[in-house]
């Protein structure tokens, strides 16, 4: 439980997590049972109280879950103590999504319990949204008993199966007795390495509360198909040092390895001491401080003029914990950074030379490779190249003078999206977690929001999941209960979970729906625009739109709507010090706006659109 | 270019579909796979042979690396090794052709396993392209039925791959 969850303003949300202790009759009484064999007391327990102990002495406090038939001895478990609180979701899809923004805030992996059939396949674009963005997560799945598995019984999927394309790793537990070393070796899985989502599937009969075994944690685990990288290679990090010191145009391009690597202070430490300009992507924004004059914004698809620009000049790049994917090189990787020597560092060698060749590999974790780059930096006998940095510094303020993210005002008093996340990030001063749902309005928050610190900016970036932002915000809330958590968000992502407004309800969260409202799916209609001819097939629905004023009010929330551009800041930051209760601001904002700058399909870095009229 | 990869995993269920769910989910090729235990009971030894340039090849190797039940892998293809496939055939063996028959399984060092008065069970081993060419030596007669095991190879001297 988190302690910040007690501090007086709100009092809602702590009584929640409070509340829910004391309605757990917590006797605590099966963990006290003890059976002395030998000199040693051992616990007997049965598969469903092992579990749920096994949780708590993996350091577990919290789980996002739905209960159902094959779940009910676990959920029983749960019911008789008070160590693992459970967080109940309107829908499996959102445990898993509230899971992964617990875990992207946290750094801790987050944990979602769900029944078999339905509820497992409803856990499965969590699992794969966690999964595309290397999320530490332990997704627990009830299953039928051993004997009916293959007879097609009631609510009978093949979990691991159906899991297995979109997981690290999973297991099926066949005996009671295995569940606390199966436990041991997924929260193992999920956090090392690159980290991912591990599903363990257990049938019923093995949490069967009429059996008993003795229970003891592992204190550590090996696995000796499992070796995951600890260091990078020092030889490997000489060569790319004496490479990234002799640049005469760098860019150092980071992802959100670094992240969640944390190694953000020392990236940044290392940018500084080398003076060259930083870069992040989507996954990686707040990685390095978004406020600094060495950052030049996001890259690739919708990245900045600047950064693609100096991404497509460089001579060598250093790339942290990025992937090179399709929405950074835009597809054809021949055009990619003609001129660029590669420095690659990740810990996944399957994603070194994956998409663009590596010229300087090096395998490992971020946080030590950077160290003992820096070591090496410092001690180098080699010098920055002070006067070819200070020509590409200015080559690169040239680029920033176009200003390509500067917003004109619309006719009339309309709202751009653009100038709704300006005005969230002047209310809250930058200093909210956000989370995002997918389309323009994400791309908005990465481009107008400026992350300065790790883990605040929280989307998703790979699979890119509609209906991920509003639980995202909720595992947020949780864990940071006094923390301002703002989800941004389209009318048509907000709908996908809509119904966890429900979960707000019943666990008291104070978050901020900021529903940038244009009536359409923007982004699908941008592409319509740009690329169809205008044809706006199945993305438009301005008649059947929900008032989400009256929907909120229908959950038990607070609803405000903005129209007007005069009136933006203000009614924003009167929503924002409403601290104890949910606000969902719905912001009618110009349908007619499109996410720029756009990289020109196929193209080189280089080759953007900036506007409806402008290209490079 | 034909590889052949041997992979050391644990012999655990669902191993074996993870390994080749990983083919088909990153749209590789699998020719041929072969699996069973080894001389450790907890240790299975599977063998693939597959086609691609040296990137994909790097890649696939990779991404099997990757799969928790693997412990070790090789590309047997990158070294000496020898590989062997073995080979159980049907063939329709009556008149002239019964000693047709019987003359090529000899000159490929088969061995006839199963006689009926109509026709030959041949079992061969060999390189797969020895395989090849023992079928293309029976075009003149009918093949009733085939069953090849898929590749198995080791590397030639030292090397070895084990825990």
């Amino acid at each position: 439980m988190q302690e910040a969850g007690c501090s007086g303003l709100y009092s809602e949300l702590s009584s929640f997590r409070h509340s829910r202790a004391v309605s757990c009759h917590c006797t605590d009484y099966f963990w006290d049972i003890q059976n002395q064999t030998e000199d040693r007391t051992v616990d007997m327990l049965s598969g469903g109280d092992m579990l749920i102990r096994a949780l708590h002495d993996e350091g577990v406090d919290l789980i996002f879950g739905y209960p159902g038939g094959a779940a009910l001895h676990i959920y029983d478990a749960i019911f008789n103590q008070d160590k693992v609180d459970h967080v109940l979701v309107r829908h499996e899809q959102a445990a898993t999504h509230a899971a992964d923004g617990y875990a992207r805030a946290t750094g801790k992996p987050g944990v979602v319990l769900v029944t078999s059939g339905p509820g497992a396949t409803n856990a499965i674009t969590g699992i794969a949204t966690a999964f595309m963005d290397s999320i530490p997560m332990v997704v627990i799945s009830g299953q039928v008993t051993l004997d009916s598995i293959g007879s097609d019984a009631f609510q009978e999927t093949d979990m691991i199966g159906v899991s297995r394309p979109v997981v690290k790793h999973s297991f099926m537990v066949q005996r009671p007795e295995d569940i606390p070393m199966v436990v041991k070796q997924a929260f193992y899985i999920a956090t090392t390495g690159r980290p991912g989502p591990v599903v363990i599937d257990i049938p019923k009969d093995v949490t069967d509360p009429g059996q008993t075994f003795p229970y003891e944690y592992p204190e550590s685990v090996k696995i000796r198909s499992y070796s995951p990288p600890t260091k990078g290679h020092s030889g490997q990090i000489k060569k790319a040092v004496e490479i990234l010191m002799q640049a005469k145009k760098p860019v150092i391009y980071t992802g959100g390895g670094v992240v969640l690597g944390d190694g953000a202070q020392l990236l940044t430490e290392l940018a500084q001491m080398l003076g060259y300009p930083v870069t992040n992507t989507l996954m990686g924004l707040g990685a390095y401080p978004a406020t600094d004059k060495q950052f030049l914004g996001m890259l690739g698809m919708h990245g900045t003029y600047e950064a693609n620009m100096a991404m497509h000049e460089s001579d060598v790049i250093l790339a942290i914990g990025a992937r090179f994917d399709d929405r950074v090189t835009n597809s054809d990787v021949s055009k990619f950074c003609p001129d660029a020597t590669i420095l690659h560092v990740d810990i996944d060698p399957a994603s070194i030379s994956k998409t663009v060749t590596a010229h300087v590999p090096i395998v490992g974790p971020v946080e030590p490779v950077l160290k003992e780059m820096l070591e090496q930096v410092k001690n180098s006998k080699l010098k920055v190249h002070q006067e070819a940095l200070a020509a590409w510094w200015k080559k690169i303020d040239h680029w920033r003078e176009r200003q390509c993210l500067a917003v004109e005002s619309a006719e009339g008093d309309v709202i751009k999206p653009q100038q709704a996340v300006s005005a969230l990030y002047e209310v809250t001063g930058g200093d909210a977690y956000i989370t995002s749902d997918v389309g323009q309005h994400q791309m908005f928050a990465a481009q107008y929001y400026h992350f300065d610190k790790p883990r605040r900016w929280i989307n998703s970036g790979g699979l890119g999941t509609m209906g991920f932002g509003l639980p995202a915000a909720m595992g947020v809330q949780l864990a940071f209960p006094d923390a301002t958590v703002a989800c941004i968000t389209g009318e048509g992502s907000i709908q996908m979970n809509i119904q966890e407004l429900a979960t707000c309800k019943q666990c008291a969260l104070p978050i901020k729906i900021v529903n940038l409202n244009n009536k359409a799916l923007g982004m699908v209609k941008q592409w319509q625009d740009m690329q169809y001819g205008g044809r706006h097939s199945a993305s438009t629905y301005a008649d059947s739109l929900p008032d989400f004023i009256a929907l909120a009010e229908a959950y038990g929330h607070v609803g405000i709507r903005i129209d007007k551009l005069s009136e933006l800041k203000d009614k924003l930051a009167q929503a924002m010090a409403i601290k104890d209760k949910l606000v969902f601001i719905d912001i009618q904002v110009d349908p007619n706006e499109h996410v720029y700058p756009m990289a020109i399909r196929g193209g080189y870095m280089s080759e953007m659109f900036l506007s409806k009229t402008e290209r490079t | 270019m034909r590889r052949i990869v041997s992979i050391l995993m644990e012999n655990q269920p669902g191993a074996l579909s993870r390994v080749v769910g990983l083919f088909s989910q990153r749209n590789y090729n699998i020719n041929s796979l072969t699996v069973a235990p080894t001389e450790d009971p907890t240790l299975s030894r599977l063998t693939l042979t597959t086609i691609g340039d040296d990137r994909k090849i790097e890649q696939i190797i990779k991404h099997l690396n990757k799969i928790v039940d693997v412990a070790k892998l090789v590309d047997l293809t990158e070294g000496s090794h020898i590989e062997r496939e073995l080979m159980l055939v049907k063939v329709k063996a009556t008149g002239a052709q019964r000693a047709e028959v019987k003359r090529v399984a000899d000159i490929f060092r088969g061995d006839v396993v199963d006689v009926t008065p109509t026709m030959y069970t041949i079992q061969l081993t060999g390189t797969s392209e020895k395989l090849d060419g023992f079928i293309q030596a029976l075009a003149g007669t009918t093949i009733l039925e085939m069953a090849r095991t898929g590749v198995s190879g080791i590397a030639r001297g030292e090397k070895i791959l084990a825990l």
